[in-house]
């Protein structure tokens, strides 16, 4: 089940350069919430502050609050957060010394499962969840890298997956994605949110439009406004919100 | 007339670089041709099992110098390989920038540099001057201070190759840092990984240098490692040098054993485990 | 308020940070430590003679007297051979292979120059004893007497063993590292440069020569003194073919001895401790000049190739 997300006053630094300048959102559970902004704005940093993968890069520095479940994720050990907030890159990044079947159940066995039925199962759920089961299942020992741009893609959906987590965050999933794999994955994404919280970072505007509850909109560093989709496209209250929506500049 | 001049200049030029080519590779077939020739005669069975007979006696082998030869690539391969790899490690996935990190590098480039004679040197008065004698433990150290900085090279470049996307994969599904090196990390860059080894083994395979005053040499088999010890550089310089004819087929024939050993592992570590680098 | 929490926390994690780290200090102390037992084995040596080990002339055991300057002509001839002979050969190579050559027979011949890197020292010096010093003896050294004989370097009686036979062995074994570096220097030279002088009609070797050789001159520089540096440390082929006798002569013919040779030959017959103190004194001096010249040479390929080349040849 998902859960909800409270962000307070969030800041963010890369180096010298501050990428958040305190974001105040609150994430709806079993919801698709879509972040749109123009590159360098600071989007793809909040969605890894969230899972606290920002600060595994040097030079970088975090303040502010972020409340998962009733508890703030920086109490908690970082390796025990993101077992609950699962990550899908953009580019498909699946672990090239290990077999499909390997891959979907990484998360698991490597910490600590290690009874074979168990994880068999799990990977059967994991890759019907990811709407992947009956391309791969004859498959199961190829390597991960042998399956399509967007195969692969879903493929690290179902290894996200597998680790159940209650919140899933997207960083641009289809951008490397050619039209069709696109579908796929939105229409995935529509399925998966009866269970999970979703955060998905798109540049895709009417991506946006297609699947998500709820948008934010970031501009240089700052949360311009966020509300449901459908009020966001057709009746913005801030006027960036609407320039950059009618594509006066992106 | 000026462009008939200009296309005429780089048709000498090409042709200076084929023959520069065409030079460059007349040694190697030189020097294998005549290890071949004069070694294939020299090759039998009784090389292989035979231990080195009194000067001039035919019929001498040399079975203890292979053997030695052996047990001292696998000891300085023990000791040098698992260093090699762990520094590595620490440089690529803990600490790329610091002072530290730097400084290790250029002690790296410095060792790498080092005349292997040098770590004779250094490893007779510090191992068999303290034991009291020369040593296959002494030949073996001073074999893994040669592989250390090569294995921590070519290990520190496989890991590099390894996308960071990958590394945050695995830190994203909440796998720690430790196991996201061992687990995925390493088994990624695996394949180039022992190339890299394998080349380094090759290359001290070869040694005769710092083995002269470690190892120093044995005429009979060594019944521990705590003894001199042949090795097969070692005794192919000594028969060579030396003023008898049988010896000196000895060394041809050892020689062709050696180059067959360093080859024949330069192709498979270069062809079987090809890597997607260069 | 919030501060940066570390990514390893289990004792697992711990030990294997805190064991790698533990192996790359290793490594920085062995070369300290390295430095320091030359040194000290070396002082009895050094405080006796002082510079005059540098400019002696005299290699006496048996009087215990000790002067270095013969080994130190000994491997600076035939190292400056070696180096003129392998530098325009190896560069030639490199650009015949980088920018001339169809991409499969340049990995053929390509892998066959790495594989003359890969011939253990003590068989080139096998190949001397046997092949190339006769061949000096018997043709390259009484032809060279004859056409150049007024110049002092091709004087005196061939013997086949000397400066001659080991800086051409030298030569053979430098090449593959000049070129292989050369290689790696033209290869970081951006396709832009190329195509730009090819748009404006250049021939393929103008392209070379106005493109690519500017831009990688430091780098293949480095080269050259990464080759030097080999040069003068090599011992095993070198002690075989160079004659082994402590003489400085001007002619190339002359047997002589370099100091990697002396260490080789002489450290198990030293007698007393000043004798292998003046041994190792040698070495120190053999490890300082390798030393220096390794680290500006590195300098000046990563200037224009980032990185070192992993592996053998370096």
């Amino acid at each position: 089940m998902g859960q909800t997300l409270s962000v307070k006053q969030l800041e963010a630094w890369y180096g010298s350069n501050k990428t958040l300048k305190g974001i105040n959102m609150e994430i709806a559970a079993n919801h698709v919430t879509a972040i749109i902004g123009p590159s360098g704005c600071g989007k793809s940093t909040f969605v890894r502050c969230i899972n606290r993968m920002h600060e595994t890069m040097p030079g970088t520095k975090v303040k502010g609050e972020i409340i998962l479940d009733g508890e703030s994720i920086y109490d908690q050990d970082p390796v025990v957060l993101r077992k609950m907030v699962g990550m899908v890159f953009q580019k498909p990044n699946p672990f090239p010394s290990m077999s499909i079947y390997e891959n979907v159940v990484a998360g698991v066995r490597l910490n600590g499962t290690r009874n074979k039925q168990n994880l068999q199962v799990i990977a059967e759920k994991s890759l019907r969840m990811a709407a992947l089961w009956d391309e791969v299942k004859d498959r199961l020992n190829y390597s991960g890298m042998s399956l399509s741009g967007g195969q692969q893609q879903r493929l690290c959906i179902a290894r996200a997956l597998a680790v159940e987590p209650s919140v899933l965050l997207m960083d641009e999933p289809a951008s490397a994605l050619d039209p069709i794999a696109t579908t796929h994955i939105e229409e995935l994404v529509r399925q998966l949110k009866e269970d999970y919280t979703i955060l998905i970072v798109t540049h895709n505007m009417q991506q946006a439009a297609r699947i998500a509850d709820s948008t934010a909109f970031f501009l240089n560093g700052e949360l311009v406004e966020h509300g449901p989709t459908s009020d966001i496209f057709t009746n913005p209250n801030d006027k960036r919100t609407e320039d950059y929506i009618t594509g006066r500049f992106g | 007339m000026n462009d008939y001049l200009r296309k005429y200049k780089n048709l000498m030029m090409l042709i200076v670089f084929i023959v520069a080519t065409i030079i460059a590779l007349v040694p190697l077939f030189g020097v294998l041709g005549y290890v071949v020739k004069n070694g294939l005669s020299a090759l039998n069975l009784q090389f292989f099992i035979n231990l080195p007979k009194a000067m001039g006696l035919p019929g001498g082998g040399m079975a203890n110098a292979i053997v030695g030869t052996l047990i001292m690539v696998l000891i300085a391969s023990v000791i040098g390989i698992p260093i090699g790899i762990l520094a590595a490690i620490y440089l690529t996935e803990y600490d790329r920038n610091s002072w530290l990190s730097t400084a290790v590098r250029f002690a790296t480039d410095v060792l790498t540099g080092i005349p292997s004679i040098i770590v004779g040197i250094v490893i007779y008065t510090a191992v068999v001057l303290k034991m009291g004698n020369f040593s296959a433990l002494a030949g073996g150290l001073a074999l893994a201070v040669i592989m250390i900085p090569l294995i921590i090279r070519s290990t520190e470049e496989m890991l590099k190759l390894v996308s960071h996307s990958i590394r945050e994969a695995g830190y994203a599904l909440g796998i720690s840092k430790g196991k996201t090196i061992m687990r995925i990390v390493l088994p990624t860059a695996a394949k180039g990984i022992i190339t890299g080894a394998m080349l380094a083994v090759a290359r001290v395979a070869g040694e005769t240098a710092p083995l002269l005053f470690t190892a120093l040499g044995n005429q009979y088999w060594s019944r521990s490692l705590n003894e001199p010890t042949a090795s097969l550089p070692v005794q192919i310089f000594q028969y060579a040098t030396s003023p008898y004819k049988e010896w000196h087929q000895l060394a041809w024939a050892g020689s062709l054993v050696l180059i067959l050993i360093v080859i024949v592992i330069n192709l498979v570590a270069r062809f079987a485990f090809r890597s997607r680098s260069i | 308020m919030i501060k940066k929490r570390r990514l390893t926390t289990s004792l697992g994690d711990k030990t294997l940070r805190l064991l790698t780290l533990l192996m790359a200090v290793s490594v920085l102390v062995l070369m300290a430590w390295m430095g320091w037992k030359m040194f000290d084995a070396a002082r009895p040596s050094i405080q006796k003679f002082g510079f005059s080990f540098i400019t002696g002339r005299t290699w006496d055991p048996v009087k215990e007297q000790f002067g270095a300057l013969p080994f130190i002509y000994g491997t600076l001839v035939t190292s400056l051979l070696a180096l003129l002979l392998a530098a325009p050969i190896g560069l030639g190579v490199a650009i015949f292979l980088n920018e001339m050559a169809e991409s499969k027979f340049r990995a053929v011949v390509g892998f066959l120059v790495e594989m003359l890197a890969a011939i253990p020292s003590v068989v080139y010096g096998l190949w001397g004893i046997f092949v190339l010093a006769p061949w000096l003896r018997q043709t390259v050294e009484p032809g060279l007497a004859k056409w150049f004989g007024f110049i002092p370097l091709f004087q005196g009686t061939p013997v086949g063993f000397g400066m001659l036979a080991g800086g051409l062995i030298l030569a053979v074994m430098i090449l593959p590292t000049i070129a292989a570096i050369s290689r790696e220097v033209m290869a970081a030279v951006p396709n832009m440069q190329r195509e730009a002088a090819l748009a404006l009609g250049a021939t393929k070797w103008e392209m070379i020569r106005v493109a690519v050789l500017p831009y990688a001159k430091s780098g293949i520089m480095g080269g050259i003194m990464l080759g030097l540096g080999r040069a003068l440390g090599e011992t095993m082929a070198v002690t075989m073919v160079i004659g082994n006798r402590p003489d400085i002569l001007p002619s190339l013919f002359a047997p002589a001895y370099s100091m990697a040779a002396v260490i080789a030959n002489e450290f198990t017959e030293a007698t007393y401790d000043l004798y292998l103190s003046a041994l190792v004194e040698i070495g120190l001096i053999l490890f300082g000049i390798t030393l220096v010249l390794n680290f500006f040479a590195r300098l000046l390929v990563w200037s224009v190739a980032r990185g070192p080349k992993g592996g053998n040849l370096v």
